[in-house]
């Protein structure tokens, strides 16, 4: 029987590879990108883990409202980069480094 | 539940919400040269909204709260109070912008539209009493921020501050939310009052760890160590009028959203959470003040400086009583004047060819070129070094009085000790302004509207300030009050 806590566990270990997937990543900006998505996809399933657990609907609504904004910050970060790719021609994370101290 | 009255207790957001939709059209209509008009449109809808705000202030609903769409917003005199501080702070942002941007086509009428959207969010964060309205306020705010950092298009520092800013910011959502998540799970509700309830007695690790995600989330909003790295970057790269926004407004919003979810909320754990913010206040005390001391870029300086204001202010959270949030704000406020002046003071600085000088030592001999810049400057530096005549040390001396009556002795002490460590960075700018060899860079001219926000925020800083402490700490004890009316 899958009870709450597997799907508690699940989300954790996406929460924890989707901030290893920010810090430890070297090699280009969209992964990083992709990581924040694990992390929310993460919060989601928690949210409607616990609202199915509880019965009570209020995490599903929440869920909906982090799917829609997740597709707003996408959009933003992807538009963040491609004017960042424009005056620097690389989106490796390694060349972020203009400023610095 | 009355539809009516809820929309009348939203008002502030409401009027901004829908004059920034009207924006949007002007905006559509009007094209590319439509930025003056758009600005002053939008500095009107502001002082609107703060009208508006003040009239629900002085109701009687105010001081103990008024609830509205059933519990997911609350109107009391604590979040009006920083609502006038968020609508006050983005006019004098915007009132500085346009002549920032004098080239004429790089300021685009998105730019106070993007204001004005994050000060319906940061409305939002502040009267959040809801977990799930406290995110789509954050976000609304987060993600107006994240295209004003990286506004200048032309400028590669200005892409990356928004690149840096855009992904620590999107991960320290992703933490807050997971706390919430938790939290959520283990009270069963996303509504402050019952997570209250749901949460008394000892916490279990999974709450825990909730209530420690939401911090942690936070922390990276207001930019407390260890959470702080992004800021010198951001506040480094970012247009300075924007810069000058990131250091008041949403500082102000997230500060006060975590006093509320850290009294409110988790106001029964006070114990568990204590601690933390204990922590983050004197870490952020002392790495800001370390942090500045090798600066050889003013806005840098400037941003450890926020960094370092940001652990003072945390000692009245900390010491969780309605004295310590009442001293907290009170701080705020002076904080606010202090940072707005000082950036407007560096925005000020500009060579023969109209660009920016943010070197520390182009400043040196500035006295001489310039001397009522100077002398402004100088007062924001000592005010923000807590030197007694001006009014930086008002905010200090009530913030670590409320800390010594709540039995923070230790802490205030620490505090008080590393204020020294960075009244050194305050007073080396002070010296080279007044005492080196003038290096005759800034010698460009200024706008008026420049220097009416840098003389009205000189004038709250200097010993005139303290002409305000009666009524700024009468409306700062019945916003505290407000704050706990709900225990």
């Amino acid at each position: 029987m899958i009870g709450i806590e597997h799907y508690v566990v699940v989300s954790a270990i996406l929460f924890v590879l989707g901030v290893l997937g920010i810090f430890l990543n070297r090699k280009n900006i969209i992964v990083i990108l992709m990581a924040i998505e694990l992390i929310l996809l993460s919060v989601n399933i928690n949210l409607v883990a616990f609202s199915a657990f509880l019965g009570d609907l209020t995490g599903q609504i929440f869920a909906m409202f982090v799917l829609t904004v997740a597709a707003g910050e996408a959009a933003i970060g992807l538009a963040i980069l491609v004017i960042y790719f424009r005056g620097r021609g690389t989106i490796a994370v390694d060349d972020v480094n203009r400023m610095k101290g | 539940m009355d539809y009516g009255y809820s929309l009348y207790l939203t008002g502030p957001e409401v009027f901004l919400s829908v004059s920034g939709l009207v924006l949007t059209l002007v905006a559509a209509w009007g094209g590319r040269n439509s930025g003056r008009l758009c600005t002053i449109l939008a500095v009107v809808a502001l002082v609107g909204a703060s009208v508006i705000t003040g009239s629900l202030m002085l109701s009687d609903a105010s001081v103990q709260g008024a609830e509205a769409f059933g519990g997911l917003y609350r109107m009391d005199t604590f979040g009006s109070f920083a609502k006038l501080l968020i609508y006050l702070a983005s006019i004098g942002c915007l009132m500085i912008t346009p002549r920032f941007f004098a080239s004429g086509d790089e300021y685009r009428p998105e730019y106070p539209l993007l204001m004005v959207f994050g000060a319906v969010g940061m409305g939002m964060m502040v009267s959040a009493v809801d977990l799930m309205t406290l995110y789509i306020g954050l976000e609304l705010s987060s993600l107006s921020s994240y295209v004003l950092a990286s506004f200048t298009r032309s400028d590669d520092r200005s892409a990356e501050a928004g690149l840096k800013y855009f992904v620590l910011g999107a991960l320290a959502s992703g933490i807050l939310l997971y706390g919430m998540s938790l939290v959520y799970g283990f009270s069963g509700s996303t509504g402050y009052g019952a997570i209250r309830a749901a949460f008394d007695g000892t916490l279990g690790t999974g709450a825990l760890f909730g209530v420690i995600f939401v911090l942690a989330g936070l922390a990276f909003k207001i930019s407390a160590v260890p959470f702080h790295m992004w800021t010198p970057d951001v506040y480094e790269g970012a247009p300075t009028p924007v810069t000058t926004f990131f250091a008041t407004a949403p500082k102000v919003a997230a500060i006060a959203m975590t006093a509320r979810i850290a009294l409110e909320a988790f106001g029964n754990q006070a114990s568990a959470w204590q601690q933390i913010v204990i922590f983050a206040a004197l870490a952020s005390i002392v790495v800001g003040a370390l942090g500045a001391i090798g600066q050889s870029n003013v806005k840098r300086l400037l941003a450890y400086s926020s960094i370092n204001n940001v652990g003072f202010i945390l000692i009245g959270l900390a010491a969780a009583t309605e004295a310590g949030a009442s001293a907290m704000l009170v701080y705020l406020a002076i904080y606010v004047a202090m940072s707005l002046g000082s950036f407007v003071a560096v925005l000020m600085m500009r060579d023969a060819d109209g660009n920016q000088v943010e070197a520390i030592a182009d400043m040196a001999g500035l006295s001489r070129t310039n001397p009522m810049l100077a002398l402004c400057l100088a007062a924001m530096m000592l005010s923000l070094a807590g030197i007694p005549p001006l009014f930086g040390f008002w905010g200090k001396f009530v913030v670590f009085q409320a800390a010594v009556q709540a039995d923070l002795v230790i802490l205030a002490a620490i505090g008080i000790a590393a204020s020294v460590i960075g009244a050194f960075y305050y007073l080396k700018i002070v010296k080279i302004m007044y005492f080196d060899e003038p290096a005759n860079v800034v010698t460009g001219k200024s706008d008026a509207a420049h220097w009416a926000v840098l003389v009205g925020s000189t004038l709250v800083v200097s010993p005139l300030g303290y002409l305000l402490t009666k009524p700024l700490g009468m409306v700062a004890d019945r916003a505290a009050q407000a704050l706990f009316f709900m225990v």
